[in-house]
């Protein structure tokens, strides 16, 4: 019965596609897509989300007390928020200087496959120990050798919560994803148990600091930030493209075969980038310490260690597409916080919906970049097209 | 191999030294500077008022301010472009920027809402003199000599020391069959959930405990904590705990319904906090009103007078509020309610009489965070003199003696020489429980 059946079915290839569920386009791998195409996909997204969430933000806009807002001030909003004082630029290039710290703590790691995720465990140890300097030593010595102290430590910090999952990575070959996360929880714990160890006011805070601050270039402290950041952002560049580091990092990333086979010492390749990507997260920790004084807390990454994560992923880990990236997601988070002000939102909930939709939006840019959808033929079968293809076939022989 | 990044360092480091030398070359001295003038008066057409908070209205505490504050500028006729409020800033550097953005736009009137806000919120203060910091639960204001620096809290203790009385006498209604008044000290054991540690929660228990030991003399509590202001499995877990170990009532003083929420599953009557829970064990809840406070401040700004540096709200101003009665509350609470209110606000009564404490379980402890040290007593145990650590100086040393005297009644002057609470004694009657571990 069955052969007869099967030999039955493959004659009638009308039927097979009255069966089949067939939708009206298919999707193409694209093998190249022209520059302009590119930036109109990604203008169209980034128009598309923009306009969606100001319609979102409208129609969730508490409307008592007679101010309604429409989707102009959506838009001023969101341009006040990062440009709308001087300060208020300053705090944006800021921000966006210390998102770029940290993808470029993330990008060598990233580039040869290293998926690690534990920026802000990273960065918060960098924070904990550039802290405890200024906490402990701060006024026993001159304010530059404290700094240099904050420095060297955080700097160390974030290289040895980085090297621990390297080295476990490189001997045991153990997921570096899993492992750099978890590392994340010990630091905060970290965090937390030096708090009720030293702090013993009971107030659960770590107080501010008066020691061990960098000294200010502009009125709001942010100048030296962004210069070294931006350096840093070009020396990254240089390194990861014209260095031999730099195309060790690639070969291991492509294949770690291809990388053993041409004599590359894979095992220190992982350790020496890591070594260098904790040392970025520890700096930025530095920073984030040592810029103003701050109290340190579980907290203090903002979370800038999985953002990145994301400036890095959209840039495709080049450094310099960074620059865009880091200046879009750090306009998007400043915008929103004054939109959500002034739309009387009480709570960031809308911010966080409005937020993710415009990632969600640029992010499946990357499939219509890399992929094109192609309306069916007419007659709409699978059949045909073969058909179709081999009589093309056969014309060329 | 490590050439370049060691050089890379190196470079780093010599950028920063660089700066941080000439850094403190040029390093200023600062004095406090005592004698300011009253503030000129601010239009009330042209007042702008901005209140930062935590989290946004989804914490009840911050919902709590919210709904203050709108309501607030509402009664004082400010319009919705007046006012703004901006959620969920972090205690750290971003409080600082956000109070000096709104410094930066006008705004002559700022608030924020958390313990945290406050070291962010006194830099903001230093630099725009002309702007009024206003910060909630703060202790460094009074000491901080910035005259546009205020803190503030409100006498809370009042208001639990009265929900202390409704949870007392639901104790008599249930157990004291043959009413002569008293049940056996087994039934009068009481449990409470308590977030951390820390004054603000010990001073709320402890009044909370001598409002239900004024009705039933034999009570005891047990306290367990959470660690967490908001966490609703812990919450409900631990007053499960208390519950198994024969807490006959529970109140809490956290901001989840997990309290509520076991105690509704067990028919044990629950005394919440911040607002009524709509369950029926509930009996009464104390909160915080912070709509006068609000209403004083901006009134302060509009007249051109100085705002209290550090404002107590008591239940005299409506500060301090308690709910209607649930419907576990006892028969005639509502009448020995208002008669002990009364009291309190004529002075006639304080919580924290020493003559109804004793304390001899706290000078006997010999732990680490023990203040043994700071407490002198007499031969019966009661408090004659306590050291609390009302200025935040830094050293976390007791400095202020708050035991007072005042028309026959010696007592621990909580909220007086500061807003934000100080009294931090484990009384006798009061035992700490071990940590529950939560289950998944």
């Amino acid at each position: 019965m069955e052969p007869k059946t099967e030999k039955h079915l493959s004659t009638d290839e009308k039927a097979i596609s009255k069966k089949r569920l067939e939708l009206p386009f298919h999707i193409v791998k694209r093998s190249n897509i022209a520059l302009w195409k590119k930036i109109l996909i990604y203008a169209a997204a980034l128009v598309g989300a923009l306009l969606l969430s100001a319609i979102i933000c409208v129609a969730f806009s508490p409307k008592s007390g007679g101010s309604s807002k429409n989707i102009g001030d959506f838009f001023k909003f969101l341009f006040n928020g990062a440009f709308g004082t001087e300060r208020k630029t300053w705090l944006f290039l800021l921000e966006m200087a210390l998102l770029l710290g940290v993808s470029m703590a993330l990008i060598p790691a990233f580039k040869m496959k290293f998926w690690n995720l534990g920026g802000n465990g990273q960065i918060l140890m960098g924070c904990l120990c550039a802290y405890a300097c200024s906490y402990w030593l701060g006024g026993k010595m001159p304010d530059w050798l404290l700094l240099i102290f904050m420095f060297v430590t955080a700097v160390a910090a974030g290289i040895l919560w980085a090297l621990i999952p390297a080295i476990f990575k490189a001997v045991f070959n153990t997921n570096e994803t899993l492992f750099t996360l978890m590392m994340n929880y010990i630091a905060v714990g970290i965090v937390l148990y030096f708090r009720a160890a030293w702090i013993k006011n009971g107030s659960g805070q770590y107080p501010t600091l008066k020691a061990g601050i960098l000294p200010a270039l502009d009125q709001y402290k942010a100048l030296l930030t962004v210069i070294i950041f931006v350096v840093l952002t070009i020396l990254m560049f240089v390194y990861l493209r014209y260095s031999k580091h730099g195309y060790e990092i690639s070969v291991v990333g492509e294949s770690v075969n291809t990388a053993k086979y041409v004599g590359i010492n894979v095992k220190a390749v992982i350790i020496r980038t890591m070594i260098l990507s904790g040392a970025i997260a520890g700096l930025v920790g530095f920073f984030l310490i040592a810029r103003t004084g701050a109290g340190l807390s579980d907290n203090s990454p903002n979370n800038m260690g999985f953002t990145a994560i994301m400036t890095s992923w959209l840039a495709s880990f080049n450094p310099l597409l960074m620059f865009l990236t880091c200046f879009f997601i750090a306009f998007i988070n400043k915008g929103m916080i004054q939109v959500s002000t002034g739309f009387k939102f009480t709570n960031n909930s809308i911010a966080n919906i409005v937020v993710g939709l415009i990632y969600f939006f640029v992010i499946a840019c990357a499939f219509f970049i890399n992929y094109k959808i192609v309306p069916r033929d007419k007659s709409g079968n699978k059949q045909d097209l073969e058909k179709k293809f081999a009589n093309q076939i056969k014309g060329v022989k | 191999m490590f050439k370049k990044i060691l050089a890379l360092a190196l470079a780093l480091m010599m950028i920063l030294g660089c700066v941080a030398v000439l850094a403190s070359c040029g390093k200023k001295t600062d004095t406090p500077d005592n004698t300011v003038p009253d503030p000129d008066p601010v239009p009330l057409a042209e007042l702008k008022t901005a209140l930062i908070t935590l989290h946004g209205d989804q914490s009840t505490y911050d919902k709590n301010f919210i709904d203050a504050f709108k309501t607030a500028c509402a009664n004082k006729g400010l319009t919705t472009e007046q006012y703004s409020i901006v959620t969920d800033i972090p205690e750290g550097d971003q409080c600082y920027d956000k109070a000096a953005e709104f410094a930066d736009d006008g705004y002559q009137l700022v608030f924020a809402d958390s313990f945290g806000h406050e070291p962010y919120m006194l830099k903001a203060a230093k630099e725009f003199k002309s702007v009024q910091f206003c910060h909630a639960t703060g202790t460094q204001a009074h000491t901080a000599g910035v005259a546009n620096f205020h803190d503030a809290f409100a006498s809370i203790y009042e208001g639990r020391y009265l929900a202390g009385v409704a949870a007392g006498l639901k104790l008599l209604e249930m157990y004291d069959t043959d009413n002569d008044g008293a049940i056996t000290d087994d039934e009068a054991k009481i449990g409470y959930v308590g977030a951390w540690p820390y004054a603000e929660v010990i001073s709320g228990y402890t009044s909370f405990f001598l409002g239900v030991k004024s009705v039933v003399s034999n009570a005891t509590m047990q306290v367990r904590y959470t660690s967490s202001w908001y966490d609703e499995k812990a919450e409900k877990q631990t007053a499960l705990a208390l519950i198994d170990d024969g807490c006959k009532l529970i109140s809490q003083h956290a901001d989840s319904m997990g309290a509520p929420t076991a105690c509704e599953e067990r028919s044990i009557p629950n005394v919440s906090y911040n607002g009524a829970t709509g369950t029926n064990t509930f009996v009464i809840a104390s909160k915080i009103n912070w709509v006068p406070y609000f209403e004083y401040a901006i009134d302060c700004v509009i007249n051109g007078k100085k705002i209290s540096a550090d404002y107590t709200g008591t239940i005299g101003t409506d500060s301090v509020q308690i709910t209607a009665l649930g419907t576990a509350a006892a028969e005639g609470t509502q009448a020995k309610l208002d008669e002990v209110k009364a009291q309190l606000v004529s002075g006639a009564l304080k919580v924290f009489d020493c003559s109804k404490f004793t304390v001899k379980n706290a000078k006997a402890d010999t732990s680490a965070f023990s203040k043994a040290s700071f407490i002198t007593m007499d031969e019966e145990g009661h408090l004659t003199a306590y050291l609390a650590d009302v200025d935040d100086d830094g050293t976390y040393t007791g400095e202020t003696n708050v035991i007072k005297t005042e028309g026959g009644i010696t007592y621990f002057a909580e909220s007086d020489g500061r807003s934000a609470p100080y009294f931090d004694i484990i009384i006798d009657g009061i035992s700490i429980g071990a940590a529950v571990v939560v289950e998944e």
